[in-house]
């Protein structure tokens, strides 16, 4: 399952990536290339694998959901409004003085937000706790956990699958959102992560990989977990930055931007929709 | 002092079951009795600072209560961006009990001292700092940690310290103990050097100086206004500390001084060590006299500052 399987976004999606880019408009700044990768996954994991209740976020037995590359908080934002947790005008208003939202994901001031995260290899951690927590209290609500390619650079990513695994931790997910690009340029290039899969096959995961992109594919994928009956669960998401404007897509220019014109944003809304027509 | 920690740990465990203990990988045989008793509670981690800071989050977010052991340097500036940004930002109610705080380590060397992990420590929104005096003290202040709701860094000493603490005396988290009342001068100590303080006022007191000994088991959050209230009895501090001089109790000290008129003016000389990488090994006592955290210089600074009208 590569990136070159062919994936045809639906009317969602696009949606989505407008709504994204139509914030770029007004907030003026964002990590458009990393929430266009990530959306597909964190739609999925909202509509059809997370068990919650977003009148009650502190839901004791919820399934939890951490975005460890925290940078990609506005594709998770757009969940957490579509399920319920807070109102759309929220969206509006990120990173200003007083709003609720920002640019990075914040525990305890976003309802749904299960961890605060930006600086990367900390969500994992965070998360091996919460399901370490399940096993001792014979819990069944499941952990899941996006980190991104980038941050598996981190070695505090590397100490938390070490630590997964020794405790058989089947009731935790790590998601890798693999878009081969980090902030400068190819994962390649900067610090290689080939073979990734027997990396954390070889760190005692359960793996599956799958087309990041392609909805029918990640829904079936989160519908075999658990894996293994003593691992954890790894999906290798096979992604692409900024997926779904041509130009925007596997460029690190946009990985972050901001002070983009307003007629730059409509152009791009435009040919989002000229080429998913 | 580890060993009196540690054994209230057990203590807790035994009589709540959100306690949890974490090590990394710390001396054999260390706290059989709740690994035998409590498995599932009991876990041993290896070397990986960061993620247990990580991890020790995650679990006080499920409602758990972890305590963590292990050497202080590893536990405060190896993963200092996790227990800031996981413990801190979070505010969950973690307990990092840090092995060797200030020169206990000097035979180790740089790589083991942690004199400076009080001011990394203190810079952290949140956080609670203690540096109890010994393991009598200790004992009172185990179980106050239980129900708090907030990051907790426990300075430990070097174990077999003198004890200083007395038994009427209560504990209260933030609230400086007044060991020695006197008139002339106050000493401000905290962890062992509060004994250095009470010896050296001991010392000028024969010599016709009135020492008082002000003792701060906690280093944050601190009652200001009783803090306050005692400083201004006096005209002259010396504070002493095993850390640097920088971002420790003598900055603490000369930071309220400094925001309050109302003890000004206050003569203050801060004994503690410079701003440098250990140089020499030795032990931590002879690492802490080369440093002038002595109780013979706490006497000659306290004559300095008299003789100086």
């Amino acid at each position: 399952m590569t990136n070159s399987t062919p994936v045809v976004l639906d009317k969602l999606s696009i949606q989505q990536r407008k709504t994204i880019l139509e914030i770029l408009k007004i907030t003026g700044r964002g990590h458009i290339g990393s929430a266009f990768s990530l959306l597909e996954i964190v739609r999925i994991l909202y509509d059809d694998v997370l068990s919650f209740n977003a009148k009650e976020p502190q839901w004791p037995d919820r399934d939890r959901f951490i975005l460890s590359k925290g940078h990609g908080c506005l594709g998770l934002y757009l969940q957490l409004v579509r399920q319920g947790y807070f109102a759309e005008k929220e969206l509006y208003k990120t990173s200003e003085q007083g709003a609720m939202l920002g640019g990075h994901p914040e525990y305890g001031r976003v309802p749904g937000v299960e961890a605060s995260t930006g600086s990367l290899g900390h969500g994992l951690p965070i998360a091996v706790g919460i399901a370490l927590a399940a096993k001792i209290d014979q819990k069944k609500y499941r952990t899941f956990v996006l980190v991104g390619d980038g941050e598996c650079n981190e070695g505090s990513i590397w100490e938390s699958a070490l630590a997964a695994s020794k405790h058989r931790l089947n009731n935790l997910t790590v998601i890798v959102d693999y878009n081969k690009f980090q902030c400068y340029g190819a994962t390649a290039d900067i610090c290689n992560l080939e073979p990734l899969a027997d990396k954390w096959r070889s760190f005692g995961f359960a793996v599956e990989e799958v087309n990041g992109h392609d909805i029918a594919s990640i829904r079936s994928s989160f519908n075999r977990l658990p894996y293994s009956s003593d691992k954890p669960n790894v999906i290798i998401a096979h992604t692409v930055k900024g997926f779904g404007i041509s130009e925007l897509e596997s460029n690190p220019a946009w990985h972050h931007k901001s002070r983009v014109p307003a007629d730059e944003i409509q152009r791009l809304i435009r040919i989002l929709e000229s080429e998913h027509a | 002092m580890r060993k009196t920690c540690l054994n209230e740990v057990y203590k807790l465990a035994q009589q709540d079951e959100r306690v949890v203990f974490i090590g990394s990988d710390i001396g054999q045989g260390t706290l059989d009795n709740f690994k035998t008793e409590y498995p599932e509670r009991f876990f041993m981690e290896g070397v990986s600072e960061a993620h247990l800071i990580g991890m020790m989050t995650g679990l006080a977010m499920c409602g758990k209560i972890p305590y963590m052991n292990t050497i202080a340097t590893f536990i405060t500036r190896r993963c200092y961006e996790q227990v800031l940004l996981d413990a801190g930002l979070h505010n969950q109610p973690i307990r990092i009990i840090g092995s060797g705080g200030g020169c206990v380590y000097a035979p180790l060397g740089p790589t083991h001292l942690a004199v400076e992990d009080i001011a990394i420590m203190r810079a952290i929104p949140n956080m609670t700092i203690f540096a109890p005096s010994d393991a009598e003290e200790m004992k009172k202040l185990m179980p106050a940690t239980l129900d708090y709701d907030r990051p907790i860094y426990i300075r430990l000493a070097k174990g077999g310290d003198t004890v200083i603490s007395r038994s009427s005396d209560s504990f209260e988290i933030g609230e400086p103990i007044y060991y020695k009342q006197g008139s002339d001068i106050l000493f401000i100590g905290t962890g062992i050097t509060s004994n250095i303080a009470l010896e050296a006022a001991a010392i000028l007191d024969e010599a016709g100086i009135s020492a008082g000994v002000l003792h701060l088991h906690t280093l944050k959050p601190i009652n200001q206004a009783s803090l306050l209230e005692t400083m201004s009895q006096y005209k002259a501090i010396v504070t002493l500390e095993e850390h640097s001089i920088i971002g420790g109790l003598g900055a603490i000290i000369s930071e309220i001084i400094a925001e309050n008129i109302s003890i000004q003016p206050m003569k203050l000389a801060k004994l503690a060590l410079p701003d440098q990488f250990q140089e020499e090994y030795g032990s931590q006592n002879t690492t802490m006299d080369a440093a002038g955290i002595s109780v013979a210089n706490a006497v000659a600074q306290a004559k300095i500052i008299m003789s100086n009208g």
